[in-house]
């Protein structure tokens, strides 16, 4: 089995500036790579570049075997599963909503939104606004989504972040589902506390390159 | 999920969300009214001269308005919600066909609303037979309008000064546009044919839908 992802001394320029440098990483199947990085570092863009919405203009790489930067990605982005610092929600609608939409895009089973609802223990607050909820509400309605919408590659960014420990023990799942038949996860975090438990390997990122940890 | 599923349910989503913020119907529509009324007040006409004033008010103010709610109704794509759409697996163009089935539908109500307030204000003389060639124009400048604005958003997705430039791109584009509604009521009058006006109108929408579906997949890509 292919590994989910292979960079090849690849980096990524924005706004002029050169985020990314010379990163050469490979995560096979089952894995957790943990990434950890001070504010600043281009773990956001890294993992942005592993979820294919950002291209590389230096070196290769391939994600679920589609080579970045090609119109290869577009066929694998919907089994790719990411949840970000900043929750892709629509204000106005209510975390039911929201997913219910995300849902139908995704062409996933609508059925499966009331017992995803209840896995992450929003059955009862599902109705509330995106403005009004906490952001530990947010995060697990986009935990229902994935435990859905099943990518075969996770990413993760700061993802225990402001979550209690039952909701921890959900991202937990997530991983496990998605590392279970071959697929892989990545984590980044500020703080490799948050991670070393999670992932097989970790790796440090500093001025966007990678570096074993010391 | 269809090109056509993805469409309709992010054109379904937008109308639910305009029913809960009503920017278009509860905040532009209104001023749009206001602005019809002190028209007149503006330029101190008498009443007879008013009524002759009415149908340019309307195409004038509605055209207008009509293109700040085009723009109104994409600046609020975030980039968050984009990247959640690619990673569903929403097809751009469905994007910007469901966009601007929700914009179109939104621009129609507008529309007909401040044509109803025209007629009211101003008692316009309208020549026999207007009503139809009147909605026909405009059913094809909402569709059109809101074309151009979507287009637009999703030019300057992503720039610092989108709002700027958007409505820099949206005001010659929109010239057909313009030209083609007027029209239409003008010859209406003038006994001199419609048709060429209306096919003006037609080209348009076709060459704005054309360039929006088949930009939209390259324009989201540059768009990060």
């Amino acid at each position: 089995m292919a590994a989910p992802i292979v960079l090849h001394d690849s980096g990524v320029t924005l706004g002029g500036q050169m985020v990314l440098r010379g990163l050469t990483v490979s995560v096979g199947p089952g894995e957790v790579l943990g990434i950890a990085g001070p504010n600043g570092s281009g773990k956001t863009t890294l993992l942005r570049l592993l979820a294919t919405l950002v291209r590389p203009d230096r070196g290769v790489g391939h994600v679920l075997g589609a080579a970045l930067g090609t119109s290869e990605v577009y066929g694998v982005r919907p089994q790719i599963g990411l949840i970000g610092h900043v929750p892709a929600m629509i204000g106005e609608l209510s975390l039911r909503e929201n997913l219910e939409h995300a849902i139908r895009l995704a062409g996933a089973d609508p059925a499966r939104i009331e017992p995803a609802l209840r896995v992450v223990g929003l059955d009862e607050a599902a109705h509330r606004k995106v403005e009004t909820s906490s952001q530990g509400m947010l995060r697990r309605t986009e935990v229902a989504r994935l435990l859905i919408t099943q990518p075969r590659l996770l990413l993760l960014d700061e993802a225990y972040s402001g979550l209690d420990y039952f909701a921890q023990e959900l991202i937990d799942t997530l991983i496990d589902r998605a590392t279970r038949d071959g697929g892989a996860a990545v984590m980044v975090s500020h703080d490799p506390r948050h991670i070393a438990e999670r992932a097989g390997k970790v790796l440090n990122l500093y001025a966007g390159r990678l570096e074993p940890v010391t | 999920m269809s090109f056509w599923d993805q469409a309709l349910e992010i054109a379904r989503v937008d109308l639910r969300i305009e029913r809960r913020v009503g920017d278009v119907l509860r905040i532009v529509l209104p001023f749009a009214v206001v602005a019809l009324l002190v028209f007149p007040l503006a330029l101190g006409v008498d009443l007879s001269a008013v009524s002759r004033l009415g149908p340019a008010v309307f195409w004038a103010i509605g055209i207008l308005f009509g293109m700040q709610i085009a723009l109104r109704h994409t600046a609020d794509d975030r980039p968050e919600r984009r990247d959640l759409y690619s990673l569903l697996g929403v097809d751009p163009s469905a994007r910007f066909v469901g966009r601007c089935l929700s914009g179109s539908a939104l621009m129609v109500v507008f529309l007909l609303v401040l044509l109803l307030a025209t007629v009211v204000l101003y008692s316009p003389d309208l020549p026999e037979g207007w009503l139809l060639p009147v909605l026909a124009g405009l059913l094809l400048t909402a569709i059109g309008l809101t074309e151009l604005g979507t287009l637009a958003g999703e030019v300057t997705a992503g720039l610092r000064n989108r709002t700027t430039l958007a409505s820099l791109i949206v005001a010659p584009l929109a010239l057909p546009l313009v030209i083609g509604a007027s029209q239409t009521l003008e010859s209406l009058a003038r006994h001199t044919g419609i048709l060429r006006w209306l096919i003006l109108l037609v080209a348009t929408d076709l060459a704005l839908a054309v360039a929006g579906v088949a930009l939209a997949r390259p324009l989201e890509e540059a768009s990060r």
